[in-house]
């Protein structure tokens, strides 16, 4: 590539923010000229690792042979929980729960028992198979339906949150009821599965090549694991082909037996399990049953609600406990409770541990919250959008007690009702219902739903000491930038928002900012990119960073050429001091010969959060997101098949940094989440092995599963209300759980057949089997 | 006998490639990805269903040379022999132009982490070729065998809608080179055998049907290989030695279908793609039945021979055939013997084939005029999915009573199989409500379906059971629709 000629007398700079520039690796993704781990050129004698995988759910091992493993064609070395020279735990909070190999005892079926290592991919995943392993099995659980939630095993403490007293009030209420929703998991389905290569270096040194969001986890992991100082270890990551959180924690293992079995055996070692090893040792969203009790008056008003959110955690606490807490941060939704409970119970079960996944247990909150307003609107005899809108906090702005969320967070930039009332009208909620209901009484087979749903998102990672990021910023002589923090890119568009950002502050073409790798060599101790925290943090240390550099760029302008600062201006590439215009590289070449510093380490911190998990009190999160999705479906009552036949979105993002960027969010979360509601389903035997472990049996959307009509919007409005990086918000997450919307559109199909006097209690995920099942049951509720 | 060649040609993008040391279980992707050093064609899932190691597949066909979207991770090198192998790596012009589907895909945003981006720019770059002005309903269909997991899809729809209005891409590799291509080809093609290595490493591409027969009387423990959209799964997932391997994809005479008599007769190499449009004329529902079979990289490479000799009990080909009455040739040496399609299937994993028999072609009677033929899948995912309970209803109706009946279904039983108590409560009974809701009772006789991963028993005995339903409302019904459609039929 030719070096970039920047215009100097543009008056706008290429990819600036508000620009909708294209992913920065978009013509490198078509032509397959984009790295990816396993694309990168292996150091010459690169040896390949697999893991060697439990069949046992539960059970101490009796007897491990590996004889037939170690004399396989091709085995270099093999590795058990014994030869980890460190500490054998890669728990990512510190519980000492979670074993790199396990030693003595099985937790799940899958569970990673050892690793070999040979001279090519295919020797390693033979050799495995050759194991003979006896075990003594142990009872074991795999389901959490037949749990009590409030004395049975947990894997972290649960949390409570309460604000007035729920009992009392639903006790007090003209009408309550009770009831209990599963709502299944979901495995991440990235495309490009886990994969670390790791290279040794002098000393205790090691570089670990790691598909991860979350390089200095990895980082402290493989240190912990190789027992050497952090300094010693270096993690890389260009770019992810995929991540949704099955990144955050999972692949520790990953690197730490590369990095284990580099050192020991001083080469090179790759290691990229199957898709099936894949999907069956990672953990992944986790599987919750809520029971809920609602107390609510004749008019559908909400007076108390009372929620137990009982979820699958698997044999480890990973993130569970995280997650669990903020599944309960989302119980409310976008409701006010006036008075609630909310408790958790992350429940230890022999099945792998479950993890981050996109929204991080929100979604699953959400979900319990909507099902209680469907309940209700049923109840009532009333249109659950009717109910919806009635238990809305108060909007921005308006005061009439109804904007404390259950962990007394006040809500003061609620903008759900304006993102409802203009989606109600665009996509005319009103005149479809009505001509849904002609078609209906007119159909005795394929019967039309339709439903719309709002979400309120919380912003910020809940462990507050997350919500820091740092960035590395380099003005060379030639006036082109170097770029570098904490964020991972999965293909999120991260790396090209944060550069974007960069572009703005220097005033110069984004084609003269280069992106590099994220790296621990050169910003530590960050954070995982996740929360939807990535632009947000990292965009607002890369311009701290810029910062820092421009204001010295304007000292020494106004020193050498004596103007006041206030006659330094930036303009597109070039910089105005005093009368003259001198062009940006020029400034930079005369700033670095008068020893001015051209590199700057930015950082930022998120202000005003703060949380006390034990009060349950705090304002864990610096802003909400909103957004608000309408469906329609078709189903057949013969066989619960479904068609989705149409989905508007309205969703905000604040002032957007990108907004083809921040659309492609919005309609790859929506599908997502819909999938996660509809045809994904993970299915456990009664031996406790995932049977849905490859794309043959577990079914993520396809084009061809679209809404038939798909209309979505940015909210054009839309403003940050707090001073987030140029005023934009995250979009990551919150639009994940949009697709609730095709769930309850489902469940209003299905409860036509019985003229809506029966409410369907349609579990996820809503598989044309659970749809039909529903169709049945509620036909014979309503036949008595 | 002509001496057997001792390796395999074919085109690699623009190179002329000689491999003298495949193995028989070597995939297209491993020898791109590991050998080749050729990146672009990425590993998603190693069975065939995610498509992101989508490549295109060039052989001649009837003298045309045609191009097909295939799946590299389950593709053997031994199959293709005279083919031309086109990854992604060739799409770009030589002055670094981007071809017109990845300029598109660049323009609409159509990558996210980009992971699985080239395998659909091959699929869409395989839909351009064949249909530069592709309807939404052809984008999707020629997307199938693709999943991503970022971008929900839309915005390469959207790319895919504006690839036309790029211009005719005339930098394309393959348009400029497409008769050079088809002689080096054709150069290629010295009706030699080809047999490369020894013991477990024994791979064998006969040289004609004749020579089939011949291989396997000699070898009669050898794995035919048509599509490997199965026997891939046996070594990617299975680690199954699949020595001596013998691949007859190339063999044009198994590729025949043709109409005669009131007879289908279909070769036991025609792909799902190269049935399709002939058996969609003459049986509709085998059309719809095929689209919804795998994704389009899988009915490039899939087999309707295939499908039967395998004998899942989830395969869909073998039920509605069962319905329609169809035989099966089977072949050893020099003999023939045609066995009733639903004999053939003996129990779980067992046929009636036996050593050095192979499956040479399928014969169909074509449903009379006047009796009515639909078939049913059900599935989880609407496309690309394995079926849950699937459905064939073959009745005649004459003077409103049912005539004759022959219902088959897939995913009910350990082999696709005939509902045979069904079938007798319904002939010679009018064709009413009455009758279907009074054979209802009969399934529990014909079938005890089992729970798993795709479905519960109580669903599939449910949903079979309600399939009669829907074919009773289909063929005397007024009130439309009779089931959930994402495109209108034409």
């Amino acid at each position: 590539m030719t070096a970039h000629q920047s215009n100097l007398t543009s008056s706008r700079i290429s990819g600036g923010v508000a620009t909708d520039r294209r992913h920065d690796s978009a013509h490198k993704h078509v032509t397959g000229e984009a790295v990816y781990i396993d694309d990168m050129p292996e150091p010459a004698g690169t040896l390949h690792a697999c893991l060697g995988l439990s069949t046992a759910a539960h059970a101490t091992i009796r007897s491990m042979d590996l004889s037939a493993v170690r004399s396989a064609p091709g085995v270099i070395d093999v590795l058990t929980g014994e030869d980890v020279p460190g500490e054998n735990d890669i728990s990512p909070t510190g519980k000492h729960d979670e074993p790199v190999l396990a030693v003595g005892k099985v937790q799940f079926f899958g569970q990673p028992i050892f690793a070999v290592i040979a001279k090519t991919r295919e020797q390693a995943r033979r050799a495995c198979r050759l194991a003979k392993v006896e075990y003594d099995e142990l009872p074991a659980v795999f389901d959490i339906a037949g749990l009590d939630p409030l004395s049975d095993r947990l894997v972290t403490p649960g949390l409570t949150l309460k604000r007035g007293e729920a009992a009392a009030a639903i006790a007090g209420a003209p009408r309550s009821l009770k009831g209990r929703m599963a709502i299944g998991g979901q495995d991440h389905f990235y495309l490009e599965g886990h994969i670390a290569l790791a290279v040794p270096g002098e000393d205790h040194d090691v570089t670990v090549y790691s598909s991860t969001q979350h390089p200095s986890e990895v980082q402290h992991m493989v240190a912990h694991a190789l027992g050497v100082p952090s300094h010693a270890v270096t993690v890389e990551i260009r770019r992810m082909g995929g991540g949704f959180g099955g990144k955050e924690t999972q692949s520790n293992q990953f690197a730490a037996i590369a990095a284990i079995a580099a050192k020991r055996l001083g080469r090179a070692v790759k290691i990229r399990p199957d898709r099936d090893d894949d999907m069956t040792a990672t953990g992944k969203r986790h599987d919750f049953v809520v029971d809920y009790e609602v107390g609510f008056d004749d008019e559908g008003n909400i007076l108390g609600v009372d929620f137990v959110y009982a979820a699958r955690c698997g044999f480890s606490s990973d993130l569970s406990g995280p997650v669990t807490d903020r599944a309960l941060f989302h119980c409310d939704n976008a409701y006010f409770w006036p008075a609630v409970k909310a408790v958790s119970a992350p429940l230890y079960t022999n099945t792998v541990s479950n993890t981050a996944f996109r929204g991080f247990g929100g979604p699953q909150g959400m979900v319990g919250a909507e099902r209680v307003i469907e309940e209700v609107a049923f109840a009532v005899g009333k249109d659950p959008l009717e109910i919806r809108k009635l238990n809305f906090y108060d909007a921005a702005g308006e005061s009439s007690g109804r904007g404390v969320t259950p962990y007394h967070q006040p809500v003061e930039d609620n903008v759900v009702h304006r993102i409802v009332a203009e989606l109600e009208q665009s996509c005319d909620y009103a005149g479809r219902r009505r001509e849904i209901a002609a078609f209906n009484a007119n159909s005795p087979i394929v019967k039309r739903g339709i439903a719309l749903t709002p979400v309120k998102f919380g912003i910020s990672f809940t462990a507050t000491h997350y919500n820091q990021a740092g960035a590395l910023v380099h003005a060379y002589t030639d006036g082109s930038v170097h770029l570098n923090h904490g964020g991972t890119e999965m293909g999120q568009g991260l790396y090209i928002k944060v550069a974007q950002v960069v572009a703005e502050e220097f005033q110069i073409d984004i084609e003269q900012v280069k992106i590099t790798a994220t790296t621990t060599g050169k910003v530590p101790n960050t954070s995982a990119t996740a929360a939807s925290s990535g632009s947000d943090l990292n965009g607002m240390a890369a311009q701290n960073a810029a910062r820092q550099i421009r204001d010295r760029l304007t000292a020494f302008a106004a020193e050498k050429y004596e103007v006041p600062v206030e006659q330094v201006v930036f303009l597109p590439n070039r910089v105005r001091v005093g009368n003259q215009e001198i062009p940006f590289a020029d400034l930079v070449k005369q700033a670095y010969m008068a020893r001015i510093q051209l590199s700057a380490a930015g950082f930022y911190k998120t202000p005003k959060i703060h949380w006390d998990r034990d009060k349950g009190r705090g304002h864990p999160f610096y802003y909400f997101a909103y957004g608000a999705a309408c469906s329609e479906v078709s189903i057949d009552t013969l066989t619960g098949e479904y068609v989705v036949e149409r989905t508007d979105i309205l969703h905000e993002t604040g002032r957007s940094l990108n907004r083809a960027i921040d659309l492609g969010q919005v309609e790859g979360a929506f599908i997502q989440g819909m999938g996660w509601l509809t045809t994904e389903e993970l299915v456990w035997d009664d031996k406790g092995r995932l049977r849905t472990h490859a794309p043959s049996t577990y079914k993520i959307p396809l084009a061809s599963d679209r809404p038939k009509i798909f209309n979505v919007a940015l909210a054009d409005w839309s403003e940050a209300f707090e001073p987030t990086v140029h005023r934009s918000k995250a979009v990551g997450e919150p639009p994940f759980m949009l697709g609730m919307a095709v769930l309850h559109a489902l469940s209003d199909a299905v409860a036509s057949v019985a003229e809506h006097r029966v409410c369907p209690r349609l579990d996820a995920p809503a598989t044309p089997e659970r749809v039909l099942m529903a169709v049945e049951r509620v036909r014979k509720v309503a036949s008595g | 006998m002509i001496e057997a060649r001792r390796g395999l040609r074919f085109l690699l993008n623009d190179e002329e490639i000689a491999l003298a040391d495949a193995a028989p279980d070597e995939t297209l992707l491993d020898w791109l990805r590991l050998r080749r050093s050729l990146r672009g064609t990425k590993e998603g899932c190693a069975e065939g269903d995610c498509g992101a190691c989508t490549v295109l597949v060039g052989r001649l066909c009837g003298g045309q040379l045609v191009y097909e979207g295939v799946n590299a991770c389950i593709r053997f090198l031994g199959s293709l022999d005279g083919c031309h192998v086109v990854t992604v790596e060739h799409l770009k012009g030589r002055d670094g132009t981007l071809h017109p589907v990845q300029q598109a895909m660049v323009d609409f945003h159509g990558s996210q982490c980009g992971f699985c981006t080239p395998g659909f720019v091959m699929s869409l770059y395989g839909l351009w070729m064949r249909s530069p002005d592709p309807s939404d309903e052809e984008i999707e269909k020629a997307l199938q065998g693709n999943l991503c997991r970022c971008t929900g899809y839309e915005a390469i729809i959207r790319a895919a809608r504006a690839v036309s209005s790029y211009g005719q891409g005339g930098t394309d590799a393959l348009a400029l080179e497409r008769d050079a291509v088809a002689s080096r080809l054709k150069a290629m093609r010295d009706g030699r055998r080809v047999e490369i290595g020894e013991g477990r490493q024994r791979l064998v591409v006969p040289a004609s049907v004749d020579d089939l027969a011949a291989v396997l009387e000699a070898e009669p423990a050898a794995t035919i290989v048509a599509g490997s959209t199965d026997v891939g799964l046996w070594v990617t997932k299975f680690m199954r030695e699949i020595s001596p391997a013998v691949f007859i994809g190339g063999l044009q005479e198994l590729q025949a279908i043709s109409e005669a008599n009131g007879f289908v007769t279909i070769g036991a190499g025609v792909s799902y793609s190269q049935a399709r449009s002939f058996l969609a004329q003459r049986i509709p529902a085998l059309g719809t039945l095929i689209d919804r079979i795998g994704g389009d990289q899988v009915r490039n490479m899939g087999t309707i021979g295939g499908n039967i000799a395998n004998g899942s009990p989830i395969g869909d080909m073998p039920p509605p055939l069962i319905a329609l009455g169809a035989t099966v040739t089977l072949r050893r040496g020099g003999e023939r013997r045609s066995v009733p399609l639903e004999d053939f299937f003996i129990a779980y994993g067992k046929q009636d084939r036996r050593p050095g028999e192979f499956v040479e072609a399928l014969h169909v009677p074509l449903p009379k005029d006047g009796a009515h033929f639909s078939v049913y899948k059900v599935t989880k995912r609407r496309d690309e999915d394995i079926t849950a309970a699937l459905g064939a209803f073959h009745l005649g109706i004459e003077g409103g009573t049912v005539s004759s009946a022959r219902i088959a279904y897939g995913g009910m039983a350990a082999t696709p199989k005939r509902a045979r108590a069904v079938e007798a409560a319904l002939t010679g009974q009018p064709w009413s409500q009455e009758t279907v809701e009074a054979a209802l009772a009969a399934y529990d006789e014909d079938y005890q379906p089992i729970s798993d991963m795709r479905a519960s028993a109580e669903y599939r005995m449910l949903a079979a059971k309600n399939l009669l339903r829907r074919f009773f409302i289909e063929t005397t019904g007024t009130k439309k629709p009779f089931t959930v459609k994402r495109y209108e039929e034409a």
